[in-house]
């Protein structure tokens, strides 16, 4: 009897692992088998099987978007009005760490309809995907009717905004990212502070030097910046301030010698003096955990400018600040009295990865992000603290709605600065073990510390430069 | 003849589910990960290349990488010993002695194990803060004068992860230390004492080879937690950084396969932190192997 009752036992242990890794072995294997994607959650008539020839009315694609300083309740209000107006359910994965929560299911095979982030990012997502050239072409999405409107995509989305190296990342002519919320980026600083001082934004270099000089004297530094991840805007900016579209191709395409031109010493020049300008301590809190530190040094007073873009105004909300604090921004100064001031204008996108179910849908949905009722509704972004954070669409005619501090932000161009916009050039997997980010933008840090000098620097932005040009996807 | 038959099906059955769930979960992954290490390849990629041992021969120019092993050596090596001398001390003046309020002393030191390392990366935040940080203020207030040391910056980031993980791991070990030493029987102690031994005596002589097995087993797991410890450190409080100067093995590791894009090479890196924590696990065993001591 004992006997039998334990050969029973084992055997229910055994079949509850052999079911177990049955159940696991289900879920496994291979990219989108038909059902697969269908939320648990989803109604009934969703688990028809994806017909990826006409978009189907109740079928239901997953949006995956990241949760920026813009926070999440816009995208969930844009994916029910597009409910709303075709018929198709929206499952929205939000996150702040997208990357994380939609990571583990992609390498199982099981990919998001639509992902919306931003390249530059840590985790490099997006960036990975068009190294492999996982990204589904989405130039027919540019000519297709806007749902709900009767114009064209292509003819809402501002000017140059699908013709950069961000939105064609292979120079062939086809769009692969949509260019989602653009935001001009330049060096931030406290208006109120130099109105009391008398201190005037400079225009040229020179003149910044000067007035680092004069702020040194009062115990204030020039320069600070949150990490080093945001030089990519501040670099893309000078080189186009110093060399115009010209230089700024050849160096994001990796041209042989590029680095040894005039134009590039003057580029690294500028960014190493900029360094002994620099706040002493930034480098010690330019990481994800302190960098709020860093900008606090602007609203403390104990900087003077910080690249950045128009959120940090929503980011730095609740922060406390010094009396008569007032958000002020330029571009950066011209290399020269009477040259161009360059304002990046920094960008996210969103695209449909190679492995997406219900693509058809999925290009529908981008068109839908486009409509007046998207726009208007990711213009009234609030963040998790209530505050109004409006995600700007790159569509035209749409700065002249802006209200407050984003007026005067978003107009910047009007002002004289230039718009500088596209990022290097992308690179195939035959590049192991370097990135942009690591040779270029990362040893300011060190730049700062004095841990490296200027030649290093370069040398080690020269010793990477052929590799990544031998390996440009073309 | 039946019963033994039936005996070893018995043994089969109760070993089947351990062995295949070990086999899944352990063997299948590691394997994969040696395998992953010869390919060309991201996290997401649809097609892989074969590349030979192109990553391995990459890994050993790559300065990056070489500053990130040494790191982790260092790591190893500082955080092991001045954790094990103070749990040792510690636990023997823990367990020995007769001090006023020791299980309140005990919960003190075994709090930060409790902790969860973001939670510890925040508590250092706010001690390594260059301004108004508990570090510089203290340094300041004895001192005399202000002092900005930048605890995280690129001279000292890697003394301030020492002193943040000796910090977290010095309870735990105590704990294990103590617990073994207070198995050692009283008499012992007070027939050395009428022999004359002093304290420090005792301790070399009996407490230390009566828990030699233990501190063996603690070595071990120095090794593999100061590894695995290492990562989370760094992720939550320097992501490696500055300009990679606090970066180690694993977190170089994870930098390359998630946010590089080279997977295939972010897994050679994986498979020798694997050979390496191995062969020094191996080599710490055999080193101090001692015929064991019983009371």
């Amino acid at each position: 009897m004992k006997k039998i009752l334990s050969i029973l036992l084992v055997a229910a242990l055994a079949m509850s692992t052999l079911a177990g890794c049955s159940g696991k072995k289900e879920e496994a294997p291979a990219p989108a088998p038909e059902q697969s994607e269908a939320p648990a959650e989803a109604p009934a008539e969703a688990e028809a099987p994806a017909e990826t020839e006409a978009p189907a009315v109740g079928a239901t694609i997953t949006v995956a978007a990241i949760e920026t300083a813009y926070g999440s309740k816009m995208w969930e209000d844009v994916c029910a009005a597009f409910t709303e107006e075709t018929g198709i359910n929206v499952e929205l994965i939000t996150d702040k760490n997208l990357e994380d929560v939609i990571g583990p299911s992609m390498q199982a095979g099981d990919y998001p309809d639509v992902i919306h982030l931003a390249t530059g990012r840590e985790k490099a997502l997006t960036e990975t995907f068009i190294k492999d050239q996982n990204i589904v072409d989405i130039t027919d999405v540019l000519s297709m009717t806007v749902p709900g409107e009767s114009a064209k995509v292509g003819d809402k989305i501002a000017g140059g905004f699908t013709e950069t190296s961000l939105t064609n990342p292979y120079g062939d002519g086809k769009t692969y990212l949509a260019p989602m919320f653009y935001s001009p980026c330049g060096l931030f600083y406290n208006a109120g502070l130099m109105e009391e001082k008398g201190w005037t934004v400079p225009t040229t270099w020179d003149e910044m030097w000067e007035l680092g000089d004069k702020a040194k004297a009062e115990g204030i530094s020039l320069f600070t910046y949150p990490t080093t991840g945001y030089f990519d805007a501040f670099f893309y900016a000078l080189m186009y301030s110093v060399g115009g579209a010209e230089f700024f191709d050849k160096a994001t395409n990796y041209e042989e010698g590029i680095w040894d031109s005039e134009e590039a010493k003057t580029c690294f020049d500028i960014v190493a003096k900029l360094a002994s300008y620099t706040e002493p301590t930034t480098p010690a809190q330019a990481n994800d955990q302190d960098f709020t530190k860093n900008q606090q040094l602007v609203l403390d007073n104990k900087a003077l400018f910080m690249p950045n873009g128009t959120w940090i105004v929503g980011e730095m909300a609740e922060a406390p600040r010094a009396d008569g604090f007032k958000w002020g921004m330029t571009a950066l100064p011209a290399v020269e009295a009477g040259g161009d001031g360059y304002s990046y204008t920094w960008f996210e996108q969103a695209w449909i990865p190679g492995g997406a179910e219900h693509q058809d849908e999925a290009k529908q949905f981008i068109a839908f992000l486009y409509s007046d009722k998207a726009c208007e509704l990711f213009a009234g972004a609030v963040n998790a603290d209530g505050e109004p954070a409006p995600a700007i669409q790159p569509v035209l005619g749409i700065a002249d709605t802006l209200e407050g501090d984003n007026q005067m932000f978003y107009a910047i161009y009007d002002n004289g600065a230039k718009a500088a916009m596209g990022n290097f050039a992308a690179y195939d997997s035959g590049v192991v073990g370097v990135s942009n980010r690591e040779v270029w933008f990362d040893p300011v840090n060190s730049l700062v510390s004095g841990n490296m000098t200027e030649e290093q620097w370069i040398d080690g932005i020269k010793a990477v430069n052929d590799q990544m040009r031998e390996n440009l996807i073309q | 003849m039946k019963k033994r038959s039936g005996r070893s099906r018995f043994v089969f059955l109760c070993a089947a589910p351990a062995v295949i769930l070990f086999t899944i979960f352990m063997i299948i992954p590691t394997i994969n990960v040696f395998r992953m290490s010869l390919f060309r390849r991201s996290a997401y990629s649809t097609t892989e290349e074969f590349v030979k041992l192109d990553n391995f021969t990459r890994l050993m120019s790559d300065g990056n990488f070489i500053r990130s092993i040494q790191n982790t050596i260092l790591l190893i090596v500082v955080v092991t010993i001045i954790t094990f001398a103070f749990a040792l001390v510690f636990a023997a003046i823990l367990t020995r002695e007769e001090i006023k309020g020791q299980n309140f002393f005990r919960i003190i030191f075994y709090i930060p194990n409790i902790l969860s390392v973001v939670v510890i990366s925040a508590i250092f935040s706010a001690i390594y803060d260059t301004n108004n940080g508990t570090l510089n203020s203290l340094l300041s207030l004895f001192s005399g004068k202000t002092v900005a040391v930048l605890w995280k910056g690129e001279n000292m980031v890697m003394t301030s992860l020492i002193i943040a993980m000796i910090w977290q791991a010095i309870g735990y070990y105590m704990v294990m230390y103590m617990a073994s030493m207070a198995s050692i029987p009283q008499s012992l102690y007070e027939s050395a004492g009428l022999d004359g031994a002093g304290r420090i005596t005792q301790f070399f002589q009996i407490t230390l080879p009566l828990i030699w097995t233990n501190i063996r087993t603690t070595l071990t797991f120095f090794i593999i937690s100061t590894i695995n410890m290492a990562f989370l450190f760094v992720k939550a409080m320097t992501s490696g950084g500055p300009n990679g100067a606090s970066e180690v093995a694993l977190s170089y590791m994870y930098k390359q396969a998630y946010t590089n894009s080279s997977y295939g090479y972010g897994m050679a890196i994986g498979a020798l932190v694997f050979l390496f924590s191995f062969g020094l696990s191996a080599l710490v065993n055999v080193v101090t192997k001692r015929e064991p001591l019983e009371f």
